[in-house]
């Protein structure tokens, strides 16, 4: 079984009633069901070489799709809404909005 | 030990939930469900009960936490009637989208204005599009019997469903009539601890209750069909093997009372059974061919069972005692849609008893010779309200 | 001051809004309360965003139940757990709910759960209104402030009524422990949930929550709202303890609250007099506070 596949405990892929459970309980990830990357108007560009490693972006998105590497903080653009909270709070201004259309 | 008791029909209730182990109790006091609620306290207070009572800030609060307890894994019971069971409307409608085996107890009690605490069924009635079963008890005994029952048929993984028993105000609550308290390891052996497939487990991470779009609500909607369509099957079949565990017969779906082959059959829930039973009893001496059928599940409605009761029935006279402001009171209009179709017996709606409104034998006798009269006259009034002040005369006498 | 724990019990992929403050909200609380909690949400934003059937994002048990029920809800599960004989230290019960949840539609069940002293954490992320249903007025709606049900108008309908004081009420119930947290402060906030989850009995949490789409705010600005309410004295960080007040971060300088304001499109409409009234307001509850901390700490 996939990774995908382990975490489906209770329904994998419901095609009918037949396949519900009793009542709407919930097991399927959101991150496999919601790419909210899609969202974005603006998107945030990490200039690594100004990136001291300090977290504070990772702390401050409330989308949980910004982490820090080894060699700096990477956005996850599956996921990335595009809000500018960690452009705004980068005590280094090593983050940028710049306009999503730009990278499509 | 059994032992026999004798015990009000709230003190049934609190025994009942006591053999089938509730593990969390939530309720609010109302007259007259209050001794129900006084009664577990002191059973746990005592040590005779191990329950989490959870004295709440209200009816709504009462069937939250048990929702709540019922999806942790706990058994769950309350207690209520009239204003309460109103407040709870929204609930009553969760626990059963939620699939939640609660039993609750509802003392039958008319709703205000006027304010009024006697006996009327309207409170449960106007609660019958809520997805619980309801059970209508004549007795005390089968008060006790029935929430023992009601356990076993709704913890069945096939329905899951809550459910309701019910019992009228005073006549029941607070009239104490012998009552066997079984011996709780018969219970035990008879209705196993809860166990349901999914509940609130930290080791589960698990989400309950998220909203649904119209591409699934839908679906969902289905399998409560699925499973309210197997409960009278299911009923049948707690009822005999309660039979057979216990040695009495709760009612089931239909309690049948001298019903074989009757031209005039007579229909009535709840306490009034008892009395019209004797009413019948004396009719039939008299050469009526009369039976009574006392309609114990009211929801789901025992449609196929009516339809077989009612086949060479010349006249169906029902005693309605709840006006649920439609069109007549909400048993005839039950009945006339299970048959329609099927069979077409005259069907005469008595509303009767609102408010407490005592139902003496002589009314009683008087509402079945006019049933019977039916026979040759045919159906006079679809709907009669019977013992009303202005034709009190006519029914009295 | 500790360091945030790295571990996620929210996943990616939720429908909250861009930059919204609820988000950090329960991201953090979770960092707090740790994977063996169960958290009752009723009827907000968090009821929709981890998303519709199927979808989960927390990695905790989560109920969701109507809207007036979080207290109510919260006892059921205790109660449960109870029953099963597991320590309320072993499992935390959290319920979740927004300013309406807690302190309109749900007090009732929140002052039956708190006075019966229910072992939970009540939470209410205070967004300011009723978002969920769009942005409409709530008993915690600040005073001044814009809403579709105070919409300003010709006729300066704006929010009339004071904030409702969540912290007093629950101190009023006797409670062990309350107190205000702020995202903008999340180490912080972590530290004092942690505190609280220790606690015995019923404990109360008031996170201030920014929310661009009612506040009508940048995005980007969350973090900052919620830092510049705190350093305004607008939302003080504090607790109150078995009755005894605390203001664990007092602002070195306080910010005049027109740098708060202006950053929040549903001020807009406010004019001079307007702004100067609510900092005089600020001022005074400011001062109120102080004193009854002081009243506490010269009593010992």
């Amino acid at each position: 079984m996939s990774e995908e596949e382990e975490v489906f405990r209770i329904v994998v892929d419901p095609k009918d009633h037949r396949d519900l459970p009793r009542t709407v309980i919930t097991d399927c990830p959101s991150d496999l069901m919601n790419k909210t990357g899609s969202w974005r108007t603006l998107r945030p560009i990490v200039d690594k070489d100004k990136c001291i490693n300090c977290g504070i972006c990772w702390k401050f998105c409330p989308d949980v799709s910004i982490h820090v590497k080894e060699d700096g903080a990477e956005v996850d653009y599956d996921f990335c809404k595009g809000c500018g909270i960690c452009a705004k709070e980068c005590p280094v201004d090593a983050i940028e909005m710049k306009k999503e259309e730009d990278y499509v | 030990m059994s032992e026999m008791k004798i015990v009000s029909g709230n003190y049934a209730s609190a025994y009942g939930a006591k053999l089938s182990r509730a593990e969390v109790v939530a309720a609010y006091p109302i007259t007259p469900q209050t001794e129900v609620v006084e009664k577990i306290a002191s059973l746990v207070a005592e040590g005779e009960m191990d329950a989490e009572f959870i004295k709440v800030e209200s009816e709504h609060s009462a069937m939250a936490a048990s929702i709540a307890a019922s999806n942790a894994g706990a058994r769950a019971y309350t207690a209520t009637s009239a204003h309460g069971l109103a407040l709870m409307h929204e609930l009553l409608m969760w626990a059963s989208g939620a699939r939640l085996p609660i039993v609750m107890t509802n003392i039958n009690r008319a709703m205000g204005p006027p304010w009024s605490v006697w006996a009327d069924h309207h409170d449960t009635l106007a609660q019958k599009g809520t997805g619980q079963l309801q059970f209508f008890c004549e007795n005390n005994q089968e008060v006790l019997d029935s929430v023992i029952m009601a356990y076993k048929i709704c913890e069945d993984e096939e329905i899951m469903l809550p459910a309701m028993i019910v019992e009228d105000a005073f006549i029941l609550s607070h009239t104490k009539e012998p009552v066997e308290i079984y011996d709780q390891e018969l219970v035990d052996d008879f209705l196993p601890p809860y166990d349901p497939d999914y509940k609130l487990d930290v080791d589960q991470p698990l989400g309950f209750g998220s909203l649904g779009m119209p591409d699934w609500y839908m679906d969902f909607r289905y399998k409560i069909f699925e499973a309210m369509e197997k409960v009278p099957e299911k009923v049948e079949e707690v009822n005999k093997e309660f039979e057979e565990v216990f040695g009495r017969d709760p009612g089931g779906l239909i309690e049948e009372y001298k019903t074989d082959g009757v031209d005039v059959l007579i229909v009535t829930m709840g306490s009034i059974s008892s009395t019209s039973k004797d009413v019948i009893d004396e009719l039939r001496e008299e050469g009526h061919n009369i039976g009574l059928a006392r309609l114990r599940t009211f929801r789901p409605f025992p449609v196929e069972k009516f339809r077989e009761l009612i086949k060479d029935v010349n006249v169906v006279g029902v005693l309605d005692r709840n006006y649920t402001f439609g069109h007549g009171g909400d048993a005839a209009r039950e009945i006339k849609d299970a048959i329609y179709g099927y069979h077409d017996p005259i069907v005469k709606d008595y509303i009767v008893g609102l408010g407490g409104r005592d139902l003496t034998p002589k009314i009683l006798k008087n509402i079945m010779e006019d049933a019977i009269s039916l026979q040759d006259k045919g159906l006079d009034e679809e709907i009669e309200w019977v013992d009303l002040k202005v034709n009190q005369e006519r029914w009295r006498r | 001051m500790a360091k945030i724990p790295e571990k996620e019990l929210m996943r990616k992929g939720t429908t909250a809004c861009p930059g919204c403050g609820a988000g950090h909200a329960m991201r953090y609380l979770l960092k707090a309360v740790g994977k063996d909690s169960i958290i009752n949400i009723p009827a907000c934003c968090w009821a929709v965003i981890p998303g519709v059937y199927p979808s989960r994002n927390l990695e905790i048990p989560l109920l969701y139940t109507a809207f007036e029920t979080t207290g109510a809800s919260s006892s059921g599960v205790r109660a449960a757990l109870n029953a099963k004989g597991v320590d309320p230290r072993e499992i935390t019960v959290v319920g979740f709910a927004g300013d309406g949840g807690t302190a309109d539609i749900g007090l009732q069940a929140f002052s039956g759960c708190v006075e019966r002293g229910t072992d939970t954490i009540q939470v209410m992320y205070d967004n300011e209104a009723y978002m969920n249903t769009g942005i409409q007025r709530s008993g915690e709606t600040p005073y001044g402030a814009w809403t579709t049900t105070t919409p300003v108008g010709s006729q300066k309908e704006w929010k009339k009524q004071p904030k409702k004081n969540m912290m007093e009420i629950a101190k009023a119930h006797g409670i062990p422990y309350a107190v205000t947290v702020s995202v903008g402060h999340p180490e912080l906030m972590i530290e004092k949930i942690k505190k609280a989850k220790e606690i015995p009995g019923p404990k109360f949490v008031h996170i201030y929550a920014p929310c661009p789409t009612g506040w009508r705010s940048d995005p980007s600005n969350t973090i900052e709202l919620a830092k510049l309410a705190v350093d305004s004295c607008v939302f003080p960080l504090y607790e109150i303890e078995n009755g005894e007040y605390n203001i664990y971060k007092k602002p070195k300088e306080k910010t005049p609250v027109k740098e708060y304001l202006k950053l929040q499109g549903r001020f807009r409409h406010l004019p001079k007099e307007e702004v100067e009234k609510i900092q005089k307001n600020v001022d005074k509850e400011w001062e109120l506070l102080l004193q009854k901390e002081k009243l506490m700490n010269d009593e010992e």
